[in-house]
């Protein structure tokens, strides 16, 4: 058992207040990334949770038991920072087994324990090394490796792979998950890398100015952003966000778009609860569409919409159109060779994953 | 690369770049030199004038070899010369020295380690104030603190000893040696505490094992600079001892100053060069971790 509780943890420095009520809830065995941009307090949760900063109100649980007035120690944690923090002096064996030296684990199985970590790592003949002899992947896995023989219960990463080049980041990603998945203890990691926090996590936690703003699986997250803000920093290129107005007919909404020198786009099909219905029915809202709900249609089919394309930007796989809908730049994603530059184009939209803003709270409209 | 360069024929430009580089170099080695020359010449006084016989040196040599070789004067400096009225030499006054430098070295550059990881890694509300409090001692001029400082080891009961002297410049030195230690730590990162932390090491367990193992370059500085100070003390020497418990500079002072008789250059030469061994021996062994260390944390590890 090792869950995670943060209960509605606050934290302040003087009048400034930094995390804003912040409740998340975890299991055993999740992966939950805390994703944010620079200083919306995802490390200072982390280092709350470590016990490295005091918890100015509020609990945090792990496996059922209040830490707040815990030492790191006795947290039963384990964790890697951004800069590895290996003890420069010590070789990668030491480095290893530095923890377990200070409880007072005997020589032997201390060892075996350290060799078993650098196994599964794949480090055992780094052992007699000093860190500033490794690479920076090699370091790396020595910070994991010291994580590891911890055995904790939990795991906190705080964005471990952010000072790695782009190719051994994507290597390391593969590796964090798959530890994960032969481990199976539940991890904190926090990124400001929405790529990572995809492609690793079980739960996701988007914040932002102390707050988080949604915390779901990352296909939720992804496909049905709680709000404006997460909608555009999930993804990338990132979701489209139109102004429009809907139309609604029974639970069913089409929405009408303005597009310069052309009649309004109308896109019909959007599923709406009965009560957002008779809420938002002809009133102005948001609309959201991914790039890639965009495809080539042909001009009779519903829902196709005109376009002027203005320019294309091939990436190999796809290629981007931009072009101006409703009075903002929007981009599609497209298979290669399909639309020209300043050319006209009739694209059709995948309506059953189109999500609607309201216009002013910009939350998302069920 | 240097292989091939070395393989191609000399041309005429290239020659005459190496000319230009030749003319360069005298004008940088020429100087340097001069220079060189200029500060050995007291050394090397010192030397000659401590190897002759005295008649030699009244019989109007002074910068030449000596004639005679002799070590007499060194003999004489070390363990017969008369300083005061005792005649023993330097030799009690070398071990009062190095009774007092060890601990005060020792101590002062503990204390500054101690005081620079408390002040860079775990900070507390007016870390930066104390830090400029302790800078503000650096500035103090050592006369300033003269009187308090007997009124203090007066009150203490260390007046006159060894042991107060070792306070004096043991107190004088934290502000020295913290500054060292403090800037030293503060490249270290603080994810390195943390982590440390995180495997459950206290204060002292991460001060013993992660922090000082790499402060190897620093505490040699902070040690090269304190011996220098203290065994080159005088002031606090003259002020705060006398008689049997004197450092060697103050009773060097007193060899040159009291003489009966002809003055005694060799001798004094020779008590000079023997105080001013210690300092020059900790140069030799550790000079090349003191530029090491002064300009450690300017490259990135």
């Amino acid at each position: 058992m090792s869950t995670l509780e943060i209960d509605r943890v606050r934290k302040t420095y003087g009048n400034l207040e930094v995390l804003k009520e912040v409740s998340i809830s975890i299991g055993t065995g999740d992966f939950l990334v805390l994703l944010g941009p620079s200083g919306c307090g995802k490390s200072t949760l982390l280092s709350m949770i470590a016990g490295l900063e005091n918890i100015s109100d509020g609990e945090v649980r792990i496996a059922g038991k209040v830490v707040n007035e815990l030492s790191p120690k006795d947290r039963d944690i384990a964790m890697v920072f951004q800069s590895y923090a290996l003890y420069p002096t010590m070789t990668v064996r030491q480095n290893i087994e530095f923890g377990m030296k200070i409880r007072g684990v005997p020589p032997a199985q201390r060892d075996k324990a350290a060799r078993s970590a650098a196994d599964l790592l794949q480090i055992t003949h780094l052992l007699d090394r000093k860190p500033s002899q490794l690479s920076g992947g090699q370091r790396q896995r020595v910070a994991m490796g010291r994580a590891i023989v911890r055995q904790p219960k939990l795991f906190l990463f705080d964005e471990p792979l952010s000072n790695l080049d782009a190719k051994l980041r994507v290597d390391m990603r593969t590796e964090i998950k798959r530890l994960h998945a032969r481990l199976g203890t539940t991890i904190v990691y926090v990124t400001h890398d929405q790529i990572e926090a995809m492609t690793l996590a079980t739960r996701v936690a988007v914040m932002k100015g102390g707050v988080v703003q949604q915390l779901d699986d990352p296909q939720t997250v992804y496909d049905r952003p709680g709000n404006v803000y997460v909608a555009k920093f999930v993804g990338s290129p990132s979701m489209n966000i139109i102004p429009g107005r809907i139309e609604v007919e029974g639970t069913t909404a089409t929405a009408i778009v303005d597009v310069a020198n052309r009649p309004a786009a109308r896109i019909p099909g959007i599923g709406l609860s009965s009560q957002a219905a008779s809420t938002y029915a002809n009133r102005k809202v948001l609309i959201g569409i991914r790039p890639e709900l965009f495809s080539v249609g042909n001009g009779q089919a519903q829902g196709a919409i005109s376009v002027d394309v203005d320019v294309v930007e091939p990436t190999g796989p796809d290629t981007l159109a931009v072009f101006q809908l409703g009075g903002v730049e929007v981009t599609a994603r497209l298979p290669p060779k399909q639309v020209n530059a300043r050319s006209s184009a009739t694209l059709a939209v995948d309506t059953s994953k189109v999500v609607l803003f309201d216009q002013d709270s910009e939350e998302l409209i069920n | 690369m240097a292989n091939a360069l070395s393989q191609q024929k000399p041309t005429v430009e290239s020659i005459s770049r190496q000319n230009r580089i030749r003319i360069g170099r005298l004008f940088i080695y020429g100087p340097l030199a001069v220079m060189a020359v200029l500060y050995l010449m007291p050394l090397w006084v010192m030397v000659v004038t401590s190897l002759k016989p005295l008649d030699e040196i009244y019989g109007g040599s002074f910068i030449g070899l000596p004639q005679t070789v002799t070590l007499d004067a060194w003999r004489s400096a070390w363990s017969q010369a008369c300083i005061g009225t005792e005649c023993t030499g330097l030799r009690p006054y070398f071990v009062n020295s190095l009774l007092m430098v060890i601990p005060a070295v020792v101590l002062s550059t503990g204390i500054g380690a101690i005081n620079g990881y408390i002040l860079t890694k775990w900070r507390f509300p007016g870390a930066n104030f104390v830090f400029g409090l302790l800078l503000f001692g650096c500035f103090l001029p050592y006369q300033a603190i003269l009187i308090p400082m007997a009124r203090t080891l007066g009150l203490l009961g260390l007046a006159g000893s060894i042991p107060g002297l070792v306070f004096v410049h043991v107190a004088y030195g934290i502000c020295f040696t913290t500054l060292f230690f403090r800037n030293y730590f503060v490249s270290l990162p603080d994810e390195l505490t943390k982590a440390a932390m995180v495997d459950g090491a206290g204060f002292f367990r991460i001060f013993w094992s992660v922090i000082l193992p790499t402060s190897i370059p620093i505490i040699v500085v902070s040690c090269i600079w304190q011996f220098t100070q203290i065994w080159n003390d005088f002031l606090f020497g003259v002020s705060f001892t006398s008689g049997g418990n004197s450092p060697i500079t103050v009773a060097l002072n007193n060899i040159v100053n009291v003489t009966t008789g002809r003055k005694q250059y060799n001798v004094d030469m020779a008590a000079a060069m023997i105080a001013a061994i210690p300092t020059l021996l900790v140069y030799i062994v550790a000079g090349r971790y003191f530029v090491r260390g002064l300009t450690a944390g300017a490259v990135k590890g």
